[in-house]
């Protein structure tokens, strides 16, 4: 290869962005295909935010109920999605999962057993059987330990701390990558024939949000100005519960493994207010009286499922609306309570981070008292358009898998699939990635010139005298998508976030940093304002186009679902001036034989 | 509302020092809120770890007012509002800038354990471990990694040449995870006495005390660990087996 004078240059067969559950599993996956194989993380190893993930690992697995099966769990989730998901995509999904969470057991993790000594799974929102697989409520430090350390085992090399900043290609195909090291914010080069993009989600553009610091859309970024596809951009799930008191955890999330578990949402009157917003599409197999519910937990075949478990666009709309008609709870939530609900030793086994969480931040004992709960932004189902068999993006040698891949989940995902999304997913694209990067006969080459030049941009903030803070920006961005892009939705509202994207775009071209390159944050959130205005504005952009509310997107001017606009899903990709263009994709008619498991009972 | 001072370690490995920030804390603040903040409004460049801010990920591990803690789970009103709160890094490890230490060694560490192996499973291709059997090995699954009982541990705080020679609590709990997980076949004692060199622990507890997640690493992890060391060291039927195998006592592979 020929050199490049002044940079540290690695090459590998596939380069994976991002270490969490769907990054570590294509690692490992391309690796054990016989691709020379890194992974670049922003944080250290096992930090990601899989280890958020607290209620479980969706899979038919049967070990609880033994009427389920993958096709149950297909439909649920197409239904759940609002029949926007890819179905091809739900269907491996559904199909794998099973073998995708074994595979975990024979990695070393140790999930809560039946009685029989099988894995235990548990209810969640919109699945018709307990069918998450879990360890307390810790089943994302669970799973992301068991790959982290799999990886480990295989020889895998990590870059910790290593953030990347674009994609190079040569010729429309991957050639590789640039990435800055967080500690001495030296530049990397790093050759790739493949490239997997497994970096999450986008929560960093709301202000309110369960995501951590590194959710800023690095992948879906990366993508469309490498040329890719976004999908489904106006979808973004406000998970229901989230902390609202004391202000400095608002938006930390509280698993629906509590509602799993029995727990129950009530207003400041004490009602179970989820009776009343039971939509018309759920009302068959959903609980019609408190009785009814309460007995399902013990007997599912001649019950119904209790309100409290609808899809979390359903119950996070049901929360808003009980806020804002007054029946909240004191600090601008509603209750959650377990505590009257289930015995102080059993909740200490099954939700001991809660009980933890809520002592400790919020002087909260869910044994004895509720909590207090609210929406909070939690995930984007929308994301880079891919394949639903290989995970390829439109770009040659480019993959994504987990939550920066668009089409499993449509317009509303339901708990419990994004951790088997990115076993399932994480596994195909490593495989397909390290396929095409052997498919290859020639590796592509990259430019010194065109290093030179993002190396520039890079380091602008550093030459750039008495510009603006990064982070009075991101605080703006932040608010300006919590109120004007939230979960209800106008048009005029859109345009106008619209008009304050535009505007953060042209300040966030000059901002400036004090101090040097190393281990700078304030420079680090200023590289990541490209991906977060990037993201912002597809979302809100895709958010007006959109007119009508359907699953997690909801506008107050176009209240009802449109058949119509079913028939398409949103792109958006760049143009040639870099700027953001939109595209109506007509969606495939459904097969025969699917629809047919969607109509199953 | 009330201005309050907080006292952050800045600095690299050629040295620092304690600066003070005056900062607005709301009600139910914890550290890292008020760190976050002096960095978005007062020092960008301040660094600083995080990432979950729930107490999961392990990322914010810091020495608070001198004691090992996490800074997303220390509320500020712990503290007497008329003094500075200091936050300063791990001093066990090298330190990179600010509060951010280099903890590579660990990870270091965990690429030398021999990884879980498992029997075979059962007929019909599953795995069965009753709950009781699998409650110790999710004790020690529960780590976050936020290296707080390495912080502590006298062994290599106070004497870093044993860091070459001593594993540390965390990695003594990745051990026993493994050693008592009911489907692994490996044995790693030989590995636990020479190279984890889990005789240097003088059962001190330090560990334990700072564990944010509750394991009882020292009673739990530390001390069958060395049982099982010694059980195997000085076991005196497989003493005198050996004796009548014509093997030196003690001698299990390649010990010189």
């Amino acid at each position: 290869m020929e050199p490049l004078p002044g940079y540290e240059v690695h090459e590998y067969d596939v380069l994976v962005v991002g270490a969490g559950g769907a990054g570590l599993r294509a690692a490992i996956a391309a690796a054990e295909e016989g691709a020379r194989t890194a992974v670049v993380c922003k944080s250290l190893l096992g930090k990601a935010h899989t280890v958020m993930a607290e209620g479980g690992i969706a899979a038919a697995l049967a070990t609880v109920d033994a009427d389920d099966n993958w096709r149950v769990h297909f439909r649920d989730t197409m239904r759940g999605g609002k029949l926007m998901n890819d179905w091809r995509m739900a269907m491996i999904h559904a199909q794998e999962a099973p073998e995708r969470v074994l595979e975990l057991e024979r990695w070393g993790a140790v999930f809560d057993r039946t009685r029989d000594g099988r894995i235990l799974q548990r209810p969640f929102g919109g699945h018709r059987y307990s069918r998450l697989a879990h360890v307390g409520d810790r089943t994302g430090l669970e799973m992301i330990r068991t790959l982290q350390q799999k990886a480990v085992a295989l020889g895998i090399d990590v870059f910790m701390e290593t953030t990347v900043s674009r994609i190079l290609t040569d010729a429309g195909r991957v050639a590789g990558a640039v990435a800055y090291r967080r500690e001495s914010g030296e530049l990397l080069v790093f050759r790739a024939r493949a490239v997997v993009l497994a970096t999450g989600g986008v929560g960093k553009c709301y202000k309110i949000t369960s995501n951590s610091w590194e959710y800023t859309g690095d992948g879906h970024s990366l993508a469309y100005w490498a040329g890719a596809d976004l999908m489904d951009m106006e979808f973004v799930q406000f998970h229901p519960t989230g902390m609202v008191w004391p202000p400095s955890v608002r938006g930390i999330l509280v698993t629906e493994g509590v509602r799993g578990e029995g727990g129950v949402l009530l207003n400041n009157k004490g009602e179970r207010f989820m009776f009343n917003y039971i939509p018309e599409y759920y009302r068959a197999e959903t609980a019609e009286s408190v009785d009814e519910a309460d007995r399902w937990y013990t007997d599912k075949r001649n019950n119904r499922r209790p309100p409290e478990l609808l899809p979390r666009d359903v119950v996070a709309r049901a929360i808003n609306s009980e806020i804002k008609a007054g029946r909240g709870s004191p600090h601008g939530g509603v209750f959650l309570d377990i505590a009257t609900r289930m015995g102080r030793e059993q909740i200490l086994r099954k939700l001991p981070g809660m009980y933890e969480q809520f002592l400790r931040l919020a002087d909260v004992d869910i044994t004895k008292e509720p909590m207090e709960v609210g929406p909070t932004m939690h995930y984007i189902m929308g994301g880079v358009r891919v394949d639903a068999e290989t995970a390829a993006t439109t770009v040659p040698g480019l993959y994504a898998a987990g939550e920066v891949a668009a089409g499993l989940h449509g317009a509303n995902r339901l708990g419990g699939n994004s951790l088997s999304d990115l076993l399932v997913f994480g596994r195909r694209a490593g495989l397909h990635a390290a396929r095409y990067a052997a498919s290859l006969a020639q590796v592509p080459s990259i430019s010194g010139d065109e290093i030179e030049e993002i190396a520039n941009e890079m380091y602008a903030p550093f030459h750039c005298a008495d510009g603006e803070n990064p982070f009075s920006i991101q605080k703006e961005l932040q608010e300006t998508m919590q109120d004007l892009v939230g979960i209800v939705r106008t048009g005029d509202e859109l345009k106008e976030a619209l008009r304050r994207i535009q505007a953060l775009k042209e300040r966030a071209q000059r901002v400036s940093v004090p101090g040097n390159q190393q281990y700078n944050p304030g420079w680090h959130l200023a590289m990541d304002l490209r991906s977060l205005l990037t993201v912002a504005e597809g979302i809100a952009l895709s958010a007006l186009e959109r007119k009508e509310s359907r699953g997690a997107h909801t506008r107050e001017d176009y209240p009802k679902e449109d058949p119509e606009q079913a028939k398409f899903n949103l792109v958006v990709r760049r143009n040639s001036d870099g700027e953001p263009v939109l595209e109506k994709v007509p969606r495939p008619e459904l097969p025969e034989e699917v629809r047919k498991i969607l109509e199953e009972a | 509302m009330a201005l309050r001072t907080i006292s952050i370690y800045r600095g690299d490995s050629g040295g620092g020092r304690f600066v003070d920030f005056q900062v607005d804390v709301e009600e139910g603040n914890v550290v890292l809120d008020v760190v976050l903040k002096v960095q978005a409004e007062q020092a960008p460049d301040l660094a600083v770890r995080w990432n979950c801010k729930a107490g999961r990920c392990g990322s914010c591990s810091a020495e608070i007012n001198g004691h090992p803690r996490l800074m997303c789970m220390t509320r500020m009103s712990m503290f007497p509002a008329d003094r500075p709160v200091y936050v300063a890094p791990l001093k066990t490890f090298p330190l990179i800038k600010d509060l951010v230490t280099d903890v590579s060694l660990n990870y270091q560490i965990a690429k030398t354990i021999p990884p879980f192996q498992p029997r075979p499973p059962d007929p019909d291709g599953l795995y069965r471990m009753s709950q009781e059997d699998v409650d110790r090995v999710q004790e020690f699954r529960r780590c976050i990694e936020c290296f707080l009982c390495q912080n502590v541990c006298h062994v290599i705080r106070d004497h870093p040449e044993n860091k070459a020679r001593f594993y540390g609590p965390r990695w003594f709990v990745r051990l026993a995870e493994l050693e008592m997980h009911p489907l692994d076949t490996a044995d790693r004692r030989q590995l636990i006495r020479e190279m984890a060199g889990v005789g240097f622990c003088n059962v001190t507890k330090c560990c334990t005390e700072v564990c944010p997640e509750h394991i009882k690493i020292t009673d739990n992890a530390i001390i069958p660990l060395k049982e099982r060391v010694v059980d195997l060291y000085f076991d005196p039927l497989r003493w005198l087996a050996d004796r009548l195998k014509g093997k030196r006592p003690g001698a299990v592979g390649a010990q010189q």
